[in-house]
C-alpha cells in the first residue's frame, strides 16, 4: 500500500487533554501530522479537529479507529484529498513601502486572488486562502521582495458528501 | 451510600450534604460497590487517607509495599471478581508507579479506576514539590482520564470513571485529585453514571452480520474457533459452551481466553500462540472457517500476518470495532457483546458434528504429546521440569485453583498444562507481559474471591521485580500459595540466546538469594524442593494448608519451552524441538 494524502476529521467534545490523546495516537505508530486544525463545528458545543496525515490507507483506518475509541470524541473519518473541498490560509507581512515602489507586489496580490487586509505606516498585511501550492507559489513570487514576516494555517476541510453526524448525535 | 442518606434523612430536599472532597470521594467510592481498595499515602493524597481512616469499617484499605503492587493487585482482584479494582496513590513518583499496571491493564482489558493525589491547584505547572503532569504521561496507557482541580467535580466524574472502566471493553481509568479539591467542602449528591454523550460502549448486533455468519458456519466444512477473553468479559462462558456443542466445532483459546471452557472439554483442542498446542497453530492454517470471538489477533497469536490461515474465510465477533481489519480480515464482522451476539446466532446454527476435522486435532495432539508433553509432565530424566509441578497442583487442586502466572517460560507451561475446571481462573499478564505481575496479583486474586485457592506460579526472575508484596501477605495473612519455580535464570531470555543469540548468555544467569529464609523473614511457611520424590506431598501439604504458603522448586535449568513458533514464523511453522 502506497502512502498518499488523508484528511482526518473528528467530532469531539471540546475537553482538556483530548489533544493530547489524539496526538499520541499518531506518535504511538510513528506518524507525522503535516497539518492539524481545531474549530467549532457546525454542531453547538462539538468541535472538529481537522488532520492531515500523509500514510497509507491501512495505517489511516487504523488511526481513525484508535481515535474513534476514545471516550470524548464523537465520530471520526476519513477521506481522500478527491473527497473533499479544502484549503489552507496564509498572512504575509510586508514593508508598506514596497507596495508603492515595486508595482509587480499590486499584480502578485491581483493575480492571486489575494486581499490586503490592513495597511499600515510601516507594514501591509496580504492574505490568501487556497491550496498549500498555491500559497506556495505566492510565497515564491513576494520572496524576491522581502517577507517580514508569513504563515500559514493547518488545512480546514469540508466533504463532498454528507458526514451524517447530526444523525449520530440524535441517537444520544 | 447509606451512610449518606442516613444523614440526608430529615434535611431538604435537594438530596446534598456539606462534606469536604476527600469525604466525598470515599462516598463515590461506596456508592460503586468497592470493598477493597489497594494503595499507598503521600503528602497530596493524605486528606483521602484521613477520611479512609474514618470509614475503615466499610472501605478496607490494604497497604502494598509498592504503587506497582497496588495496580497488579487491585488488577487480580478485577480479574476474578469481574469488579472494577481501585487502586490508589499519591502524586509525583506514587503517580509514575502505576504507571506499569495502568498499561497492563489497558492492553488487557481490566477494568481498574486509579485515583491520583495532585499538588494543590495553585501551584500547577510550577514545578512543586511532587508534581508530575501523571494526565500527561498516562493517557497513552488508560482508557479515560482526568484530573479534578475542584471538589464540586468528584462525584461526577467517580460516577463517569466506573462507568467508563467497566463498560464496554473495560480497561483502566486514572483520576487525579488536586490537593484543594480534597480539602474544600461542597453540597455532595451522587449519581451513577448510564451514559456518555460520546461514547458507545456496546456496539448494536447486526442481524444482517449474524445471518451472514450463521450461513458461513453452517455451510463450512472444517471450521475452528478461537477465542480470547471477550468471552470471559461478556459473561459468554454458557454460550460459547453451547456453541461448541451444538455445531461441534473444535475451539480453541488464547492465553486470555484460557478457563472460559473446561480445559477437559472435548471441543477444547488447546491454546494458539507463539507456546500454544501444535494442533490448533497447525491447523489454523487448514480450516475454512475461522470464527474468532473476543480475540484481537495479537502478533503472539498470529506469528507472520501474511501467512495466517489465508486459505480460511473469518468471522470475527467482537465488541471493539478499532481491532476489527486491524491485523486480519474479517469476511463477516459480528459487533456487539459476547453474550448477546453469540445468543442471538445459536438459534440459526445447525446441529452438526465434524469428527474428521476433530480427528486431525487429536493426530496432531499425539504427536506433540509424544514429542513433548510427554517429557514435561511425566519426565524420566533426573531434575523436576515445570510441567510436572503444575501437574501436581492439577491434581492437588482438583482442577480448581485460580492460577496467578508471572511472565516467562513458567508463565507459559503454567497456561500449558493447568487445567480449569470454571471461569476466570487463569490471571497472567497477557497482552503487556509484565514480569513481577504474580505476586501482588495473586493477593488481589484471593481478596477477591476469597473461596476460592489461589497458587501463584512465578519464576525466580519476577518474583524478585515484586517480592516486597511479601509485607502484605505477612501483614493481613492472606492465605495465597507461592511457588517459585527457581531455574536459576531469565529462563525465556535464556532460551532465545539460545536458539537465536548462539547461546550468548548476556544478563541471565541469576544469582538469587534464599528464598526460604526471605519468605520465613516474613513469618510464611517455607519450604524448597529439588527431588521428585517430595513433589506430590509436598504440593499436597501446601494445598491443603489454610495458611500462606511458599515453595521454590529448584527445576532443570535450562529445560526450553516447545511447541514454539520462531518470531515472525508462520502458524504452521511451529517448531516441536
Amino acid at each position: 500500500m502506497e502512502n498518499q494524502w488523508f484528511t482526518i476529521s473528528v467530532y469531539s467534545e471540546n475537553n482538556v487533554g483530548l489533544l493530547n490523546r489524539i496526538s499520541g495516537i499518531f506518535l504511538k505508530r510513528h506518524i507525522n501530522i503535516e497539518s492539524l486544525n481545531v474549530s467549532k463545528s457546525e454542531i453547538d458545543d462539538v468541535s472538529k479537529f481537522t488532520i492531515v496525515a500523509h500514510t497509507t490507507e491501512k495505517w489511516v483506518h487504523n488511526i481513525v479507529g484508535q481515535i474513534e475509541k476514545q471516550i470524548e470524541v464523537i465520530k471520526a473519518y476519513y477521506h481522500t484529498d478527491e473527497e473533499t473541498i479544502y484549503q489552507e490560509s496564509a498572512l504575509f507581512k510586508i514593508a508598506s513601502g514596497l507596495l508603492f515602489d515595486e508595482r509587480q507586489i499590486q499584480n502578485i496580490i491581483k493575480d492571486n486572488n489575494a486581499q490586503i487586509v490592513t495597511v499600515s505606516r510601516d507594514f501591509f498585511v496580504i492574505a490568501k486562502s487556497g491550496r498549500r501550492n498555491e500559497i506556495d507559489e505566492m510565497h515564491d513570487q513576494l520572496k524576491p521582495y522581502g517577507i517580514m514576516q508569513f504563515v500559514r494555517s493547518g488545512r480546514i476541510s469540508v466533504t463532498k458528501d454528507e458526514m451524517k453526524i447530526s444523525a449520530i448525535l440524535k441517537e444520544f | 451510600m447509606e451512610t449518606v442518606k442516613e444523614k440526608k434523612k430529615g434535611t431538604d430536599s435537594k438530596k446534598t450534604i456539606k462534606i469536604s472532597g476527600a469525604e466525598a470521594l470515599i462516598h463515590c467510592l461506596l456508592a460503586e460497590g468497592v470493598e477493597t481498595m489497594y494503595g499507598y499515602p503521600g503528602g497530596a493524597i493524605m486528606p483521602v487517607y484521613d477520611e479512609l481512616y474514618k470509614f475503615q469499617d466499610k472501605l478496607t484499605h490494604i497497604l502494598t509495599r509498592h504503587e506497582q503492587g497496588a495496580t497488579h493487585a487491585a488488577q487480580g482482584y478485577a480479574r476474578v471478581s469481574g469488579k472494577v479494582g481501585v487502586a490508589i496513590a499519591t502524586s509525583g513518583p506514587g503517580a509514575t508507579n502505576l504507571v506499569t499496571g495502568l498499561a497492563d491493564a489497558q492492553i488487557d482489558s481490566t477494568p481498574m479506576v486509579c485515583i491520583t493525589g495532585q499538588v494543590t491547584r495553585q501551584l500547577l505547572g510550577t514545578d512543586a514539590f511532587q508534581e508530575t503532569d501523571i494526565i500527561g504521561i498516562s493517557t497513552p496507557v488508560t482508557k479515560w482520564n482526568y484530573q479534578i482541580t475542584e471538589a464540586s467535580e468528584i462525584p461526577e466524574v467517580m460516577a463517569k470513571a466506573f462507568y467508563i472502566a467497566r463498560s464496554g471493553r473495560p480497561g483502566p481509568v486514572l483520576v487525579d485529585i488536586t490537593k484543594n479539591a480534597q480539602i474544600d467542602e461542597f453540597d455532595f449528591s451522587y449519581e451513577k453514571c448510564t451514559a456518555v454523550r460520546s461514547y458507545k460502549p456496546v456496539p448494536k448486533p447486526n442481524k444482517t452480520a449474524i445471518q451472514a455468519a450463521a450461513d458461513l458456519i453452517n455451510s463450512a466444512k472444517k471450521p475452528f474457533i478461537v477465542w480470547g477473553q471477550g468471552i470471559i468479559l461478556g459473561k459468554a462462558e454458557a454460550e460459547l459452551k453451547e456453541l461448541v456443542e451444538k455445531t461441534g466445532i473444535p475451539a480453541a483459546w488464547t492465553i486470555m481466553g484460557a478457563s472460559a471452557l473446561d480445559t477437559s472439554h472435548p471441543l477444547n483442542v488447546g491454546m494458539v500462540g507463539m507456546h500454544g498446542n501444535y494442533g490448533p497453530n497447525v491447523l489454523t492454517n487448514e480450516c475454512d472457517l475461522l470464527i474468532a470471538i473476543g480475540m484481537r489477533f495479537d502478533d503472539r497469536v498470529t506469528g507472520n500476518l501474511d501467512s495466517y490461515a489465508k486459505q480460511a474465510k473469518v468471522i470475527h465477533f467482537e465488541i471493539d470495532p478499532a481491532e476489527v481489519n486491524k491485523n486480519v480480515h474479517a469476511d463477516v464482522a459480528v459487533l456487539g457483546n459476547s453474550k448477546d451476539t453469540l445468543g442471538l446466532i445459536l438459534p440459526l446454527l445447525n446441529n452438526n458434528k465434524h469428527e474428521a476435522w476433530h480427528n486431525l486435532f487429536k493426530e496432531k495432539y499425539k504427536i506433540e504429546f509424544d514429542t513433548i508433553i510427554k517429557n514435561d509432565i511425566h519426565p524420566t530424566k533426573e531434575g523436576l521440569t515445570m510441567g510436572e509441578v503444575i501437574e501436581e497442583i492439577n491434581l492437588a487442586s482438583n482442577n480448581k485453583a485460580v492460577i496467578v502466572s508471572d511472565v516467562g517460560q513458567h508463565q507459559m507451561i503454567a497456561c500449558r498444562y493447568a487445567k480449569f475446571s470454571q471461569s476466570k481462573s487463569n490471571i497472567t499478564s497477557g497482552g503487556l507481559g509484565t514480569m513481577g505481575f504474580a505476586l501482588p496479583a495473586a493477593i488481589g486474586a484471593k481478596m477477591g474471591a476469597m473461596e476460592r485457592e489461589v497458587v501463584a506460579i512465578i519464576g525466580d526472575g519476577g518474583y524478585q521485580m515484586t517480592i516486597q508484596e511479601l509485607g502484605v501477605i505477612f501483614q493481613h495473612k492472606v492465605p495465597v500459595k507461592i511457588v517459585v519455580l527457581n531455574n536459576e535464570h531469565l529462563g525465556m531470555v535464556r532460551q532465545w540466546q539460545e536458539l537465536f543469540f548462539e547461546k550468548r548468555y548476556a544478563s541471565t544467569v541469576m544469582v538469587n538469594p534464599d528464598f526460604v529464609k526471605i519468605a520465613e523473614g516474613y513469618s510464611i511457611e517455607a519450604k524448597r524442593i529439588s527431588e521428585r520424590k517430595d513433589l506430590k506431598s509436598t504440593i499436597q501439604e501446601m494445598m491443603a494448608s489454610k495458611e500462606p504458603y511458599f515453595l521454590e522448586v529448584k527445576v532443570e535449568q535450562e529445560d526450553n519451552v516447545f511447541p514454539m513458533i520462531p518470531s515472525g514464523a508462520s502458524v504452521s511453522d511451529v517448531r516441536l524441538k
